[in-house]
Parts: C-alpha cells; structure tokens; sequence
C-alpha cells in the first residue's frame, strides 16, 4: 500500500483515536460532572433536581453510551451547550474561530515575506557576514518566546512612540480591513516572529542544497544571470520544504494563538480555551480543543497529499 | 569524554554549552540559599526599586528581589525542563523501540496512538491535561512529558526498524542473547546519537512551553517565582519598571537559546552531513 493510500486510511482513525482522548479526558476530572459544570451553584440542587440534570445531559447513562451519543452529535455538529453562553458549543466557537484563523493566516504571510528573502540572503552570501548576521537573527528569533516579543512590542509602541495597540476589541475583515488590520498587525507580528525564524534556516538549509545541484550548475554554465538562477531555477525547488514546515506551523499558529490572544487581549479562539478552563466550562474546552485538533489535522493531511503531489518518492510509497 | 570536548571545539556549541552551565550554577546557588535576597521576602519601602548595587535587577511590586528570584526561577524552570523530558525519553524511547521491534500490530496501536497525541498543538495539549488536573508543578511535568513523548516515540522507531535487521543483531540471536540484552545494549547504545540531539532541542521546547504555561497561569503557582510567571506580573508594570519585563524575558530567552545551540552542535558533530546547512 502506498503512502498516500495508508494516510488516507489512517486519518478517521487517528480522529476516532482524538475523539477518545479529548471525550475521556474530560471525564476524568475529578467529582462529578453536574458540579463540574455548575460549580458552588450545584450544591443548591435537591436530588431528585440533580437526578434530573444528569438525565437530561445523559450522564446518567453508562460511559461508553455516552461517548457513542456523544459522538452521533459530533457527527452532526453538536458539541453541545455551553454553560458560560448558553449557546451550541460549535455555534460560539464559530463566533470566535475566523480571528484565529485570520490572525494564523496573517502571521503566516508575514514569516513567509520574512523568512524567505532572508533565507535566499543567507545562502546565496554562503559563509560571509551576511549569512552569520542572518544565522544569529534567525537563532535568537526561535529562542524568543512569543509572549516576550508580544510585551516587549507593547513596551515600545507605548514607550517609544506613544502609541497603545488596540486591545479587547475587534473589527471584522469586512467590516472595516484598515481597522481589522491595525489591530490584528502587532499581534501577527507577535505570533509569526519565531516561524519567521524557522523559515529562515529552512529556506537557507533548502537553497543550500538546491544551489549544489547539477541542473544549477549548467543554468550558470550557459551563461544565465546570477539573479535569475537564484529566484527562478533554484527557488521554486527549495521552496517544497517551506511549503511542508507552513502547513505544519499552520496548525502551530492556531494553537499558539492561545497566548497572543491573552496578552493582547484578542477575542479569539485561544482566549475562549482558556476563559472555559477558568469558567470550568468543559463542553466548551473540549469543543474547542477538538475543533483546533480537527483543523490541526486536516492542515497535516493537505500538506501531506501537497507534499506527495509535489514529490514522487513519497507518492510512491518510498518514504 | 569525546563529545563534550567536540562540543568545546564547536563554535555555536561552546556558547550554548557555557549559557547552560552558568544557569546550572545560578540555579544551584539559588538551591543552596546563595541568593543577594530571600526571594520570597517583600521589602515594602522598596517597592518597583531601578536596578542598583542594593538590587541589581530592582524589584517587583511587592519588594520582593528580581535578581534572587530569577535564581530561583530558572532553577524551577530547569527541574520541570529535566523532569519532564526526562520522562518522555524514558516512555516515548520504550514505545519507540518496542513498537519497532516487534513490528506488526503493536507498532500499528503504538504509533497510532502517538499520532493521536501529535494530532494537537503542544501547547493546547497542555492546556487540556492541565484542564483536566489542575494547575501546578507536577501537573507542568507530566503536561510537557505527554506532549514530547510521541517525538521520542518516532525518533527511536525508524532507527529501531532499520537497525534491528542488521546482522550485528542477528549475530547476538544466534548467540543465545535475550531479547531484552539486545533491545539495551545493542539497539538502545546505537541510539544514543539521534537520542541525545533531541533531548537537547526538547529541553529548549520544554522551557519555552513551562515558560507559556506559567505565563497563561496554568504552570508554577504564586508566590513561587518561575520566569514566565514573572513576566506576566510584568505586563501591567512595565511602563513604570521595565527592568521586571527585561530580566525575565533576556533570561528565559538565553536559557531557550543555550539549549537551540547546544543541540545544533550536537546535530553537526554527530551528523557531520548537516554541518554545512544548520545554522
């Protein structure tokens, strides 16, 4: 069986595999799930109150029953209810789930914007101060935390220039793009600082590599300018393990939204996972854990069946 | 011991090296009570002092020393770092090499069962253990050993795979060897190399997400000092004492560092192939 085919067959698995997990994790938690969810309010109930609680959330019912109906609305996109909203888990994840989305893809496009040039810059001055100057940025940007560069931008923005980002609030893409962008720009740069970083070596590492080869070898021999050699024959190659690294840093950026979103107090996603794990709201944790872990996967997958298109071997079966 | 003197001939690898033995020695001072302040003690008259031969990183809002309680973080962070990669060495290099060695079946449930956990971002991951658990130190620990175990489960494997059909292997068959002698001493010994490197990275990961945690609040819990706890009691200060944001964050970002370049250097003395690319 080749390798596309076994991906394929493994992926309802692994979401079987990751519907357990998330379903049986947060069953663990310890007393019982009514308190769990309403917390000191719970201990207001009468009995035959709670009885009929645990009767309409169907807990009352074995815990195999229960992830088998659980996961029948799964399939339908019903997570459930969250005691925080009062509304369809799926419904305010959606709510919150395009400024996540928004926020991974602008990082993306700024570590990409970065991290290439730099990359390209480096290995084509190979060895001299340029390529150093650009290994060391490149170092201490992936040892940087983001939650480092996310205050240390503030600092600056308040301190230096007097100005305070936008916090707490957000203006849809739509609604106003000059708007949604001045807000969401400080926090993209925050999130896309250290994959620019990663780009960067991977890219170098890759044009390295590609500009090694023989087929580059003979562009320069029939006499094809440096320039073009570099952007338009070894580029396009080297680019295969940049495109494979942003697919799987995609998945990367929603989850590390989590901590950007906090610290500029962006209502997205990563907020919400966080404010349900204070809330104790556990229909909405693990809806919001799932649908990231969902998205996670799909990105992997996509780039996988990319990566194969683009590369034989791994179509075939070779890797 | 050859490897520590390539690392000392390697030029990244000797500043990496050199930034994790000054922490191990910060944090065994702070350990051992050598620290300028007692870290926990709140010198109220010198509440959000500038750094100064009395304080020399200044304090926080409560008066309490930055620079005694950086000791002290990094020490905290350093043992949830150890501890926790530690732990997904040990399991995620059982998993690995059992799942290559037996092959079939068992491999099949294994790896799926890493892929499952690989299936979530780390942090989120994390997030959810520590959801479920609560927050805290040995919460921290067994949160980051979870999420890093599935790498050491796929970087033991494939190895595990290639090299159990080698004829050394067959050789210590034919001999009468027990399957565990083979598993620790033959196939465990010609891991170390590909083990070693990784430890590094994953020491440089665990930081950073102990850092996270503890930022988000879910990690090391007040009044215990951890470095991303301290900066996120910095957020809302730092316009009147920037010190409390730049300390930490120039700390966990060396620390963070130290480890990237360590690991790097490890990379190109064992795989000398790499040597030319990595950075």
């Amino acid at each position: 069986m080749n390798y596309l085919a076994r991906r394929l067959l493994t992926f309802p698995l692994i979401l079987l595999g990751v519907s357990l997990l998330v379903f049986f994790s947060i069953r663990m938690i310890p007393g019982d799930a009514i308190t769990a969810m309403l917390g000191t309010e719970a201990g207001l109930l009468t009995p035959v109150q709670r009885q009929a609680l645990a009767a309409y959330f169907g807990i009352d019912q074995p815990v195999v029953v229960q992830y088998g109906r659980w996961l029948a609305g799964l399939l339908q996109g019903d997570l459930g209810i969250s005691v925080t909203y009062g509304k369809p888990v799926l419904t305010v994840i959606l709510e919150r789930f395009p400024l996540t989305l928004e926020l991974a893809l602008l990082a993306m496009v700024i570590a990409l914007g970065i991290g290439v040039p730099a990359g390209v810059l480096a290995a084509t001055n190979n060895e001299r101060s340029t390529d150093v100057v650009v290994r060391i940025l490149a170092m201490l940007g992936q040892s940087t935390p983001g939650f480092v560069v996310g205050l240390v931008i503030i600092y600056v923005l308040s301190v230096y220039f007097g100005f305070v980002p936008a916090m707490g609030s957000f203006t849809p893409l739509w609604t106003d793009p000059l708007a949604n962008l001045g807000q969401l720009i400080f926090p993209a740069v925050t999130l896309g600082f250290a994959f620019a970083a990663s780009v960067t070596r991977i890219s170098r590492s890759a044009m390295l590599d590609v500009l090694s080869d023989d087929y580059i070898r003979t562009a320069r021999a029939k006499g094809v300018p440096g320039r073009s050699v570099v952007w338009h024959h070894a580029l396009p190659n080297a680019l295969i393990p940049v495109v494979t690294l942003s697919g799987v840093e995609f998945g990367y950026l929603l989850g590390g939204a989590v901590i950007v979103e906090q610290i500029f107090a962006l209502p997205g996603l990563g907020r919400l996972t966080l404010d349900a794990i204070g809330q104790r709201d556990y229909a909405l944790v693990q809806g919001c854990v799932l649908f990231v872990a969902f998205n996670f996967l799909i990105v992997n997958l996509l780039v996988d069946l990319a990566y194969a298109a683009l590369d034989p071997r791994i179509r075939l079966g070779a890797r | 011991m050859r490897i520590v003197r390539d690392i000392a001939a390697h030029p990244t690898g000797r500043v990496g090296a050199a930034i994790i033995l000054l922490y191990l020695l910060l944090a065994l001072c702070g350990a051992l009570g050598l620290t300028p302040h007692d870290p926990l003690q709140q010198f109220r008259i010198d509440r959000l002092q500038a750094p100064s031969a009395t304080y020399w990183m200044g304090t926080d809002l409560f008066g309490r020393d930055t620079a005694s309680r950086l000791m002290i973080g990094i020490g905290h962070s350093f043992i949830i770092a150890f501890a926790s990669v530690g732990l997904a060495t040990l399991f995620g290099t059982l998993i690995g090499l059992l799942a290559g060695w037996w092959g079939g079946l068992a491999d099949g449930l294994f790896m799926r069962a890493m892929d499952v956990l690989l299936a979530f971002p780390a942090i989120l991951l994390a997030l959810l253990i520590i959801a479920v658990t609560g927050p805290g130190t040995f919460t921290s620990i067994a949160a980051i050993a979870i999420v890093y175990t599935p790498i050491f489960a796929r970087v033991v494997r494939g190895p595990t795979l290639s090299l159990k059909r080698r004829d050394f292997v067959d050789a210590a068959r034919t001999f009468g060897s027990s399957q565990r002698y083979i598993l620790s001493r033959h196939l465990l010994l010609n891991l170390v190399a590909p083990l070693t490197v990784q430890v590094t990275l994953a020491l440089a990961w665990a930081l950073l997400t102990e850092a996270g945690l503890s930022f988000l609040g879910l990690g090391t819990q007040p009044p215990a000092p951890s470095l991303g706890l301290m900066m996120s009691e910095a957020r809302n200060l730092m316009q009147q004492a920037p010190w409390l944001l730049v300390f930490p964050g120039l700390t966990i970002m060396l620390g963070i560092l130290g480890f990237n370049l360590c690991g790097d250097a490890l990379r190109d003395i064992l795989d000398p192939r790499t040597q030319r690319r990595t950075a």
